[in-house]
């Protein structure tokens, strides 16, 4: 088991939820401080984005964090030194499209990722079934790659990838992309269904964007990963210090 | 050239051509991706479903279309040059083989809408069209440049009951629009189909979009032979994201016919980009050196597309077909000749593959060549851009 696993399931056993959130990476100049800002919050774990061209399952608000980011330059190689530069006490997961891994090479990014300290991906536009070469690179490196279950996916669906998930489940609380919703959707019936073919943290996302859904997230699930409603925050000028307090309100 | 193993053919559960192809998309829309590859597979075994296929193409889609001696041009060029005439197929290219087909799926499958992606509005016109003829709601992604670009198209569109909506995101063309169309399925794929334009896309779209455009290439096949002249020694299409160079090639693909495709310089996919993953698909892609998706260039909106169809990068590979670049201005001289020397005002993105044949012939393609060459559209819609341009030299 690597450690992000560890990690989560030590905090699922002990009764914690785990609040997640995203942030893009480069898309203010002090993206770096927003992050210590959640950690300081008591984020479980902080997920980074590397900005990439077409992001298809993202919604306008991380599109735009996106163009910004790009915008000022940012590559993968710069965010992963980075975030090797400083560790933040809490586990990385990195989420990027997979365009990203394969330009640099997998062996090299898992390498690169390694070196960053990242203990966990997320890569949405690739599945179970193209996984394989990626999941081999990384093998090893204790990197685990976060698979995601929707609300479409079938029950023998969800079983196969509940046997080769890692770290935790990432559960679609709704069938759309990234964005800021009115309530947790389906969540409660993708977690069910999750549960029953495995045992890991299961994370409910996708439009979690008030900590009242977070926590009917933590009721249901054993954490929440917030994005498009603190990138939106962010773009329009939060200061990390307003980061922290806003962060605050969504931790258990 | 002699082939050793057959190619063009069913690339499996998998959608694999060699190193290409696949199924990267989020997992949301994996089930739809599924049932779209099962209901495919069963109708395209299910000889009611071609039957009907065949039929609509016939009736209402204007096939089969003509081939066309180009008789001053062969004769000015020193190779004989034959046309097969996609232009004059119902909505002026060759988009309306992919639609139909894409349609009578829809309905197959019980879904009772449909959305595209369109970028000079070739493809978004059809999709309305084949929408309008069995009820289907329609809604097109546009990029807003694209809209303003080609604004009539817009009115086409909405002429045939469609929804035209412009996407601001990105680029704001062709490239931004497919990716708007995936996000707007991810939230509607239980009564609606993505009909994509090309052969392009997680799988089955390529493989499925080529079988229905290889009408086109089993058409030319069977009336080359009519006309007594047979297997011609080059086939040669214009190349976007490549179905109706796909659709020709199928039909020649196990012959000793060598096959071209040509693309614009600018959005030159083979030969300018690396592989990568972009819209579903593993292919050749443009790409800055951290792997973001670069904007293609080209005079012709339809040929504006940084990657190109999986197949046409594993023909590529194994070296069954060629792709070379056309730079802008050899086009524009090249609708000129048509129009002029043979009364065919060709598309923009057509005349890409006749200025290759005007260049090579004598050259690459030795004279006393016989040339089939897949005339994919009309160039009606790029008349006013086309005098723009002439407009601005002068």
């Amino acid at each position: 088991m690597n450690s992000l696993e560890r990690h989560l399931r030590e905090r699922r056993d002990a009764g914690q939820s785990s609040f997640v959130p995203y942030l893009m990476a480069g898309m203010v100049p002090d993206w770096r401080d927003h992050l210590e800002a959640l950690v300081a919050a008591g984020a479980a774990a902080v997920e980074v984005g590397v900005p990439f061209s077409d992001p298809i399952l993202d919604g306008v608000v991380i599109q735009r964090a996106a163009l910004a980011s790009l915008e000022a330059g940012t590559t993968p190689e710069g965010v992963f030194a980075e975030l090797a530069r400083r560790p933040l006490g809490v586990p990385v997961i990195v989420m990027t499209y997979f365009n990203i891994f394969h330009h640099l090479g997998m062996e090299r990014s898992a390498s690169l990722l390694h070196d960053a300290g990242v203990s966990g991906v997320i890569i949405p536009d690739l599945t179970l079934e193209e996984a394989g070469p990626w999941r081999e690179a990384v093998t090893g490196r204790d990197i685990d790659t976060v698979l995601l279950v929707a609300p479409s996916s079938p029950e023998a669906r969800v079983e196969k990838i509940a046997r080769a998930a890692q770290g935790f489940v990432y559960a679609a609380s709704r069938m759309a992309v990234t964005g800021q919703a009115e309530d947790t959707g389906d969540a409660g019936a993708v977690v069910d269904r999750v549960r029953r073919h495995s045992d890991l943290p299961v994370f409910v996302g996708i439009g979690i964007s008030t900590p009242e859904q977070a926590r009917h997230a933590y009721s249901i699930a054993d954490g929440a990963i917030v994005g498009s409603a603190l990138v939106d925050r962010v773009l329009r000028g939060m200061s990390a210090l307003e980061t922290e307090a806003f962060a605050r309100d969504f931790v258990l | 050239m002699t082939q050793t193993a057959p190619v063009m053919r069913d690339p499996g559960e998998d959608g694999r051509f060699g190193d290409f192809g696949g199924r990267f998309v989020p997992e949301a829309l994996i089930p739809a991706c599924e049932e779209l590859h099962d209901a495919f597979r069963d109708a395209w075994t299910d000889d009611a479903f071609r039957e009907e296929f065949h039929h609509v193409l016939r009736e209402f889609g204007g096939r089969p279309t003509p081939i066309t001696y180009l008789a001053r041009l062969s004769e000015s060029l020193g190779v004989r040059v034959y046309a097969k005439r996609e232009d004059l197929a119902h909505t002026g290219s060759h988009k309306i083989n992919n639609v139909v087909g894409q349609t009578l799926l829809t309905r197959r499958m019980g879904k009772t809408r449909v959305i595209a992606e369109t970028g000079a509005g070739q493809h978004g016109v059809a999709t309305a069209t084949a929408a309008a003829r069995l009820g289907l709601d329609c809604t097109v992604y546009m990029g807003e440049l694209d809209t303003q670009r080609q604004a009539l198209n817009v009115f086409r569109m909405e002429l045939l009951g469609a929804k035209v909506v412009p996407v601001t995101s990105g680029s704001r063309t062709l490239k931004d629009a497919v990716n708007e169309a995936m996000r707007e399925w991810v939230t509607c794929v239980d009564d609606t189909h993505y009909c994509l334009g090309s052969v392009m896309g997680p799988h089955p779209f390529p493989w499925m979009v080529r079988e229905f455009q290889s009408i086109i290439g089993h058409e030319a096949s069977r009336q080359m032979a009519e006309l007594g002249v047979g297997t011609p020694d080059v086939v040669v299409a214009c190349v976007g994201g490549g179905s109706n160079a796909a659709g020709i090639f199928a039909g020649f693909a196990d012959s000793t016919a060598e096959l071209v495709g040509v693309e614009a310089a600018g959005g030159a996919a083979i030969s300018g980009g690396q592989p990568g993953v972009l819209h579903g698909m593993k292919s050749m892609l443009l790409q800055s050196e951290s792997g973001q998706i670069e904007e293609a260039e080209s005079i012709s909106a339809g040929l504006d597309y940084p990657g190109i169809g999986p197949e046409h990068a594993h023909l590529a590979a194994i070296g069954r077909a060629r792709y070379v670049g056309m730079a802008d201005e050899p086009v524009i001289e090249a609708l000129q000749l048509l129009s002029s020397s043979e009364g065919i005002i060709p598309a923009l993105e057509s005349a890409h593959a006749v200025a290759w044949i005007a260049r090579e012939a004598g050259r690459e393609i030795p004279s006393g060549s016989t040339v089939l060459l897949n005339l994919s559209g009309r160039g009606d819609k790029d008349v006013a851009q086309v005098r723009d341009i002439l407009k601005g030299r002068s």
